[in-house]
């Protein structure tokens, strides 16, 4: 009998180890980034006010300094990647999911399609400069041919930059797609086809609705990974000191929209952060980490959007 | 009527068919599934298809509205005729579309959209290019009616149909596949996942749907077979086996295997 409670004794003891074994490792991570965020913001603290919002760039007063352009050609980045990425995505996924044939092909398609995810992106970024600037000359030089700012040769643009970041993101979209749909019951599906619905009818009106959710959950997550990359946008020619904003898509005059803007040298925020980063003034560091800051509460609010889209989709529908 | 009877006194003289099964054959794969079948179904007719899991009683159902096209590896062989046009169901000429637009089906388990009500029933009509509210609104509640779930509904329509019960989702399905004015009506063991209350009352509509529409009912249920229809067919590992009038074959099968069956020998 005392033996028995000494092995119980035992494992329990074995069991205890374990538990704060695993407390510790895991307090770990989440206390490395809890740090590093407080600390970013303790940095950041003195220069994170409208004004730094606002406020273009400046090279002699970094308390002038501000993310206006880095931050604005961002979200127009994000504007093109989504407008590349989305339609595509969903339609491959669409594609692979319930139009192609399970053959040996659509096996090696969807193989790499994983493959694709794990590329280092910097690769995308050598493919957008030899394809998008090099080849299909998608940057303002290529357009007029008598701009004689770059005399290095050419210089990224958004629509490059989005286009780049969409090749990025598409394997994500791709999945997401797949999935979403594949969670959707077979029943529902034969349902549709009993009624005489062709195929396309039944991914219009029933599968992508019924999947949008988790969709729209790919998507943002594809987004907030594509907003923070800085190698592709590094390898096609991002700024890192820019002043100009680019001209506004919405116009006062017909036919108000206005896609000149795609064409436009761009830098992007953590492009911004890095070039501060390595100036040589203390001061700027502050502007870096008040970047950080800002491009931080960006993808986390979009995996917040993400989460809250996820949850209620669960609530809405219980297969 | 069923080839292998002859017409009783009580049986109209003349009956047309509405559906002709000959020399049916299909494989999932290599997997042969239906041997043979030589079966009538005629018009306005309840017909009861019976026997254990796995003779091929569904595989059978599916052919008509060309389910098994939505999976690779099926084939079909022999003809399975639409009348009185004599077109060839399962030939591959023949556009599946068509064929489930003219037969509908109500599945093992109630499959509602997770939409409304109203848009449960509607899209069967929509897919028709009916798209004026008023007659969508008529067809609807036509429909509905027809499946005795009017009443209990129509304070409702927008709602969800994920709202109601399980018998009452079943009955929406009937709904919506009544709602196009099929001319055959397929029920795949559409009780099977009901409570005992949920069951007699979508029996009660079947029953009530006859004269109106060929309905092919498939059950494992034989009470179920005896109850609502007016012939039984009696299919074992892919052949069949038995078709007589339901009360014929419940009292006096002709054939051992179909009285082990129905005596409860095995299945």
């Amino acid at each position: 009998m005392d033996d028995l409670n000494r092995l119980i004794a035992r494992r329990r003891r074995q069991d205890l180890i374990f538990g704060a074994f695993g407390l510790v490792c895991t307090m770990l991570g989440i206390a490395t980034l809890v740090i590093l965020l407080v600390d970013l913001v303790m940095d950041g603290l003195p220069r994170l006010n409208w004004a730094f919002l606002t406020s273009a760039n400046s090279i002699i007063d970094p308390e002038k300094a501000g993310i206006l352009i880095p931050l604005v050609d961002s979200l127009l980045i994000m504007l093109v990647t989504a407008a590349a990425a989305v339609p595509l995505g969903v339609a491959a996924g669409v594609y692979l999911e319930e139009y192609a044939r399970k053959n040996w092909l659509t096996t090696f398609i969807e193989l790499n399609i994983s493959n694709l995810a794990a590329v280092p992106s910097i690769l995308y970024g050598l493919l957008s400069l030899g394809l998008l600037l090099y080849y299909l000359n998608l940057h303002q030089l290529g357009i007029t041919g008598a701009d004689q700012r770059w005399p290095l040769g050419p210089r990224g643009s958004l629509a490059a930059a989005g286009i780049t970041l969409a090749l990025l993101v598409l394997p994500i979209v791709i999945v997401a797609t797949r999935e979403a749909l594949r969670s959707i019951p077979l029943t529902i599906r034969e349902a549709a086809y009993a009624l005489g619905a062709t195929r396309w009818q039944v991914v219009w009106h029933h599968l992508l609705p019924y999947s949008s959710g988790g969709i729209a959950t790919g998507i943002i997550i594809g987004l907030s990974r594509a907003i923070g990359e800085t190698a592709p946008l590094v390898t096609i020619g991002a700024a890192g000191f820019w002043l100009v904003l680019p001209p506004s898509p919405i116009q006062s005059a017909p036919p108000f929209l206005s896609f000149a803007w795609l064409l436009e040298p761009f830098s992007a925020m953590p492009i911004q952060i890095f070039t501060w980063t390595q100036d040589a003034r203390p001061e700027f560091r502050v502007n870096a980490a008040a970047a950080a800051v800002v491009l931080i509460v960006m993808t986390l609010s979009l995996n917040a959007v993400a989460i809250v889209l996820r949850y209620r989709l669960r609530r809405r529908i219980n297969w | 009527m069923p080839q292998t009877v002859a017409p009783t006194a009580t049986a109209p003289a003349v009956e047309s068919l509405k559906a002709q099964a000959i020399d049916l054959n299909f494989w999932y794969g290599s997997k042969h599934a239906l041997k043979g079948i030589n079966l009538s179904f005629p018009e306005n007719k309840v017909t009861a298809l019976i026997g254990p899991s796995g003779c091929g009683k569904s595989t059978l159902l599916r052919c008509f509205n060309r389910m098994h096209d939505l999976y690779p590896g099926n084939r079909y062989q022999g003809q399975l005729l639409l009348q009185p046009s004599g077109c060839n169901i399962i030939a591959p000429t023949t556009d599946p579309v068509e064929m489930r637009m003219r037969i509908s089906m109500v599945f093992q388990k109630p499959n509602p959209f997770p939409k409304s009500i109203f848009e449960n029933v509607a899209f069967g009509l929509r897919l028709r290019g009916i798209s004026k509210p008023a007659v969508l609104r008529e067809r609807v509640e036509e429909a509905l009616r027809f499946a005795a779930l009017w009443d209990e509904t129509k304070d409702r329509l927008h709602q969800s149909a994920y709202n109601l019960s399980g018998g009452q989702q079943q009955r929406l399905c009937i709904a919506r596949a009544l709602a196009s004015e099929p001319e055959i009506v397929l029920f795949d063991e559409p009780t099977s996942a009901l409570d005992p209350m949920a069951t007699s009352r979508i029996e009660d509509l079947i029953y009530s749907l006859r004269n109106r529409v060929t309905i092919l009912l498939v059950t494992h249920n034989m009470q179920q077979a005896a109850r609502v229809s007016d012939y039984t067919a009696f299919m074992y590992l892919g052949e069949l086996i038995e078709v007589n009038e339901t009360a014929k074959m419940f009292h006096m099968p002709t054939q051992r295997l179909t009285e082990e069956y129905i005596s409860g020998h095995f299945g």
